[in-house]
């Protein structure tokens, strides 16, 4: 039998009445590559703050290189060789690299005095563990989200790590950046090293990892060799929902075009872009992460204004310099942060849908008309099934599927023409992404041009009925879902 | 090091100039030469021994005030802090007749009861530092003129002797005046090195910087936040303290209401020297030379015939504008692609 | 600040269900009675009520000014100087347009049109501040800090540093009568303008998209709220409380000075927060600052009225208040937290 580096048994862990971990077990081999993988809220992020020492469990006990503890310390657990590496990276962005590299060492050593060449050395070694290549002496935060990811990594492994978790490392990289990653990733397991590989993406379970283990709101659901692991199980095991694959098809006339742009460019974003968006249609962007994108769906609603080019909604040419200029003129956006550029966290669900409509609810002195806009907003909550008890509650008290709702929600009562949507399923649920879907399909089938732009190419190929594919700022092609698979489609968008 | 030195070279050039300091630097160099321009008297030693006088108090309390950016924080009660401590020390040490080290230290122990005090409310609920400082200041001061009821007093005769010592005199021989350069500048100097030191030097002032970039990430990198926090506001506090001693002594007299209004000048040294009010950023350099600037278009005025009155004029102005290049420079770089893509590319 | 995560936010209607505006309340209502019981004799008095109702409009108003521009998330340090700059201007408008000696009917048209003007001039430095938040993004303490110098410096210019006096009579005499014999003037003023902010903020779809402003302001734009307009305008309308303070000054001591009231600053920042205006934006309300307002005028009239204790008191109970206050909060939103999760 082989050995394991970690084994938790019947791990328990409760935050006042919710029971965020209901007993787990789940045990990790000396040098392999685990995946871990559940929706939001499952216990993931629970057992690994468990297993890393910042909490303490309720139950259980958790055995790392043969030592059982009934609790762990952070600094036992760093002693063990466990090695975090965040969504957010930890990293100080105003610090330089090699500070980066090697502060947690410095503190580690003790003493009071900071040892510069000391730090030199010990950034210059981790550096090349992973073979990051900047300068040492560049600010954190002008670097790459790809490079401060390699510099969370040399830090894990500077401490002699023996177990790497990792909490959805891919989650903002270009797929040229996830294999490099994954490259890294196979490096260390050659060298020994266990990693624990958080996801819920799984042609990544697929690629990367030998064995899997799957939680369901706080529970085990299963854990096997990734071989036998195919969509609709991973779907299945992740939701306790079967879901039917969809592909839509529009109608069989094209609309008229609604929203058109002519040579559209943005210095150091985008350039040249010409696509028109037909009435009823819903039209897919995708592209790598720098390919332009979101400069793109920023740009056509006036958040980040062309430099050139004209955009044309109904055949006429219009000015659109601000996203007052695209509202008034029928074209919305969803962002792509959802928490830092969609919603407002500490407002009312009711709020967060009313907003983008009091101007049109109120009355010539401003005064809006709260009754319509509650009653109009109960509406939407219902016909979206936003689960909540109260409509008055703070948005930020909605999973992220309801909270990705609740911005749709504040377009659907606007009359408009066209509807932008920059990555509408990040970190939503399976189940809340298919009734996303659902309303996206809705939507342009009562007539309304949807543009999708998402990284997420199953989604864009269920999704979308058209789809253009960006690379370094300009669109270099289109495929038409009906005749196409997902495999032509990465192909296209990762051609160098 | 990666990369062929010859690429190096003009990258870390480039990086200079997205510092503040170069621009601050070149405009008090700016400044000075059309006030000699102007004037004929600004290089002169007594002009700048007398501006290296009204430099020594504010540039102390920059110090602690930077600090305390650094970390993400921000600090007004260091006015009020210093009064009381100027106060006290005075009042209930007036006829102490031995070293100045002792009325020096009990300044600085009091300042740092009370910086104590702002860092445990920090530190310890989490509050908003603004509202913090501006509640202990309220208190301070209130005890300054309610309890004790302060009014101006002599300082006791160390602090006067202090006063009076220099370190040589300058003298105008055209316009007959001549200034003496005060000791205390050499105070000024050793907190300037002590303080270098701890930032750049020490576990702790790295630790400062982490927490401002970052708190999150420093706490689980193992600084602890709650002892750094409590020692910036200590340390600010017991800086402004002794700042308020020398004050009185460079007065020669205790008055404890003209330090009142110190902090909003001092925090816009600070920022014009490059220190970031989000935290995380600043250096000792930048601070003093936006210190500095201040203090040279402050003095300068009459020396170009400016009526004193504009001064504050001038301030605000100078405020607005050396916050505003750069606040309009990452408003646009915030808003544009082009600086995020660029930096992302060369990966 | 930790922040209330699982209360219903701002119920519809003017008073709704607000905990906090209740608190305060409850608040206000224990210490007019501590300060009944303290000083019967001349705390419960007519003539007692109606100097405390002369009292507290200037900073009642400077106080909304600085949270209106807190619930977008910024700060206005400069109040107190703009209405010091649309004070001094009014003053030499009066003094040099209506002379001792002018005809009534001059005198008055001189003194409505200086009103105006001091008006103006608020809502001109409101709007300044708002560009140089919204258009050149500096942040909001500093912008102010900027203009708070740049105004008082103004101010000093206008005025050479002396405060101004010899206005008409008329002025003063109309801006310290009571209206009906007992109601001061400055009091309705004060009552009209929180009256009008309240509506605003609580009824109308520029009130609303502050709030909205207040907790995101990328979300605001991304909504297609017009946010650099709406920075503009709350600041121009913590200028123009920020005017009428000034003027309501002006009448009290009839003069006018560059460095009147400094100690306002703080003080308006100080009823912004207990009135219950979070400084990260987002939450707060206007009958909250009126409450904490009162409060305030309560405790330093009791306080006056004790021969012995000196008026400098009042700072240290005014910074115990605001502490305490936090840490109240602190420990409420702690004790939610913990409910909620059982």
């Amino acid at each position: 039998m082989t050995e394991n580096i970690l084994e938790a048994r019947d791990v328990r862990k409760s935050f006042g009445g919710v029971k965020a971990l209901k007993g787990v077990s789940m045990s990790i081999r000396k040098g392999e590559i685990h995946c871990l993988a559940g929706e939001n809220g499952c216990g993931k992020s629970t057992l690994i703050k468990i297993v890393s020492g910042f909490y303490e469990p309720d139950a259980g006990e958790i055995t790392i290189n043969g030592t059982t503890y009934d609790r762990i310390t952070t600094a036992q657990a760093i002693r063990e060789g466990v090695q975090v590496i965040y969504q957010d990276l930890s990293v100080f962005p105003n610090l330089t690299v090699m500070e980066n590299l090697a502060i947690n060492h410095q503190l580690m050593a003790g003493g009071t005095l900071v040892n510069w060449s000391g730090i030199r050395r010990t950034a210059e070694a981790a550096a090349a563990l992973t073979g990051l290549s900047v300068d040492m002496t560049e600010l954190v935060e002008n670097l790459s989200l790809a490079d401060k990811q390699l510099i969370a990594i040399s830090r894990a492994l500077l401490s002699n790590a023996k177990l790497i978790i990792m909490d959805e490392p891919t989650t903002a990289l270009a797929k040229k950046e996830v294999s490099r990653l994954f490259g890294i990733i196979k490096r260390l397991q050659a060298a020994g090293i266990s990693i624990l590989f958080v996801s819920h993406k799984l042609d990544e379970v697929f690629e990367i990892s030998e064995r899997f283990t799957i939680f369901r709101s706080g529970e085990n659901v299963v854990t096997g060799d990734t071989g036998g692991l195919d969509d609709r199980k991973f779907a299945y095991y992740m939701t306790g929902r079967e879901f039917a694959e969809e592909r839509f098809a529009a109608g069989a006339v094209p609309g008229e075009p609604v929203l058109e742009t002519r040579a559209l460019t943005l210095e150091n974003g985008f350039y040249d872009v010409s696509l028109t968006l037909r009435k009823g249609e819903i039209l897919g962007i995708t592209g790598l992460l720098g390919s332009g994108r979101s400069e793109l769906a920023k740009a056509l609603v006036g958040y980040v204004p062309a430099d050139s080019g004209q955009i044309l909604l109904n055949g006429l040419p219009v000015r659109i310099a601000s996203v007052v200029d695209a509202v008034r003129h029928g074209v919305a956006c969803v962002p792509e942060d959802r928490l830092t550029e969609g919603l407002f966290l500490i407002q009312s669900i009711l709020d967060n849908i009313a907003v983008s409509r009091w101007d049109a609810l109120s009355n010539r002195f401003g005064v809006i008309r709260r009754r319509e806009v509650e009653r109009e907003a109960a509406a939407w909550i219902r016909s979206l099934s936003v689960a909540t008890r109260d409509p008055l509650l703070p948005v930020q008290t909605l999973s992220g599927g309801n909270q990705q709702k609740v911005v749709l929600a504040r377009w659907l009562a606007n009359d408009l023409k066209a509807l932008i949507l920059n990555g509408p399923t990040v970190g939503v649920d399976i189940g809340a992404k298919y009734d996303i879907h659902r309303i996206i399909r809705g939507l342009a089938g009562r007539g309304l041009a949807v543009l999708v732009i998402s990284d997420d190419l199953p989604e864009v190929m269920s999704l979308c009925n058209r789809v253009l594919v960006m690379r370094s700022g300009r669109l270099a092609g289109e495929l038409a879902v009906k005749d196409s698979t997902t495999e032509e489609l990465a192909e296209l968008s990762m051609r160098e | 090091m990666p990369g062929p030195g010859n690429l190096e070279e003009p990258m870390r050039f480039k990086r200079h100039l997205r510092r503040s300091e170069p621009y601050i630097f070149a405009a008090l160099l700016l400044l000075c030469l059309a006030v000699e321009l102007r004037s004929g008297q600004f290089f002169t030693g007594n002009n700048i021994v007398d501006l290296a006088r009204s430099l020594t108090v504010p540039a102390i309390f920059c110090i602690g005030e930077m600090l305390v950016l650094i970390s993400g924080g921000v600090d007004v009660s260091f006015p009020a802090i210093a009064s009381l401590s100027m106060y006290v020390v005075s009042r209930y040490l007036d006829d102490y007749q031995g070293t100045v080290a002792l009325n020096l230290f009990v300044g600085a122990v009091l300042g740092l009861v009370m910086g104590g005090l702002n860092g445990f409310l920090v530190a310890r609920f989490r509050f908003p530092a603004m509202l913090v400082t501006l509640g202990t200041t309220s208190v301070f001061s209130g005890i300054l003129f309610g309890a004790l009821g302060a009014r101006e007093y002599p300082v006791p005769p160390p602090m006067y002797d202090l006063g009076k010592a220099k370190l040589f005199s300058a003298h105008n021989p055209v316009s007959g005046l001549s200034s003496d350069m005060p000791v205390s500048i050499l105070l000024l100097a050793l907190l300037l090195a002590a303080t270098w030191f701890l930032l750049n030097r020490t576990l702790t002032g790295r630790g400062i910087y982490a927490i401002g970039g970052d708190p999150v990430a420093a706490e689980r990198a193992g600084f602890n936040l709650f002892r750094i926090q409590m020692f910036i506001y200590c340390f600010s506090g017991a800086l402004a303290g002794l700042t308020g001693v020398i004050r009185g002594s460079m007065m020669l007299n205790c008055h404890p209401t003209n330090l009142n209004g110190m902090e909003m000048t001092c925090i816009a040294a600070c920022v014009l020297g490059g220190a970031s009010i989000t935290g995380g950023k600043g250096t000792l350099f930048g601070v003093m030379l936006g210190i500095t600037l201040m203090t040279v278009m402050a003095n300068s005025l009459i020396l170009i015939g400016v009526p004193t009155y504009w001064q504050r004029v001038f301030t605000g102005a100078i405020i607005l504008v050396g916050t505003g290049v750069s606040a309009y420079q990452a408003l646009r770089g915030r808003r544009k692609p082009g600086a995020v893509a660029r930096r992302a590319g060369h990966a | 600040m930790p922040e209330t995560l699982s209360e219903p936010v701002r119920r519809p209607g003017f008073f709704g269900r607000d905990k906090n505006f209740t608190r305060l309340l409850a608040i206000f209502v224990l210490v007019f009675i501590g300060c009944a019981i303290l000083k019967p004799d001349l705390f419960l008095k007519a003539s007692n009520f109606q100097s405390m109702a002369k009292q507290f409009p200037e900073f009642g108003l400077l106080s909304i000014g600085v949270a209106l521009t807190m619930l977008t998330g910024g700060i206005d340090l400069s109040v107190v100087n703009i209405g010091n700059l649309a004070a001094v201007l009014a003053a030499r408008v009066m003094i040099s347009f209506a002379p001792k000696g002018s005809s009534p009917e001059q005198t008055l048209t001189v003194v409505v049109a200086a009103m105006v003007l001091a008006l103006f001039v608020g809502a001109l430095c409101g709007a300044v501040n708002g560009l140089l938040v919204s258009k050149i993004g500096i942040p909001a303490i500093l912008a102010t800090l900027g203009t708070q110098q740049l105004f008082m410096g103004l101010a000093i210019v206008v005025t050479s540093g002396r405060p101004i006096s010899g206005l008409p009579m008329i002025y003063a005499r109309y801006g310290n009568r009571n209206i009906f014999g007992a109601v001061p003037v400055v009091l309705a003023v004060f009552a009209v303008s929180a009256l009008i902010v309240g509506v605003l903020l609580s009824r109308t779809r520029f009130g609303a998209k502050l709030y909205m402003l207040g907790s995101n302001a990328t979300a605001a734009r991304f909504a297609g709220i017009n946010v650099d307009r709406l920075y503009v305008l709350a600041y121009m309308l913590s200028g123009l409380l920020a005017a009428v303070a000034g003027l309501i000054m002006m009448a009290r001591s009839n003069s006018a000075k560059a460095d009147y009231g400094i100690s306002y600053t703080m003080q308006s920042i100080l009823i912004a927060v207990l009135g219950g205006v979070s400084p990260n934006g987002g939450r707060g309300n206007v009958q909250g600052v009126v409450a904490a307002v009162l409060i305030l005028q309560l405790l330093s009239s009791v306080l006056n009225m004790f021969e012995n204790i000196s008026n400098f008191y009042r700072d240290i109970l005014w910074g115990i208040v605001m502490i305490g206050v936090l840490i109240i909060n602190y420990l409420i939103n702690v004790r939610d937290l913990r409910r909620q999760s059982q």
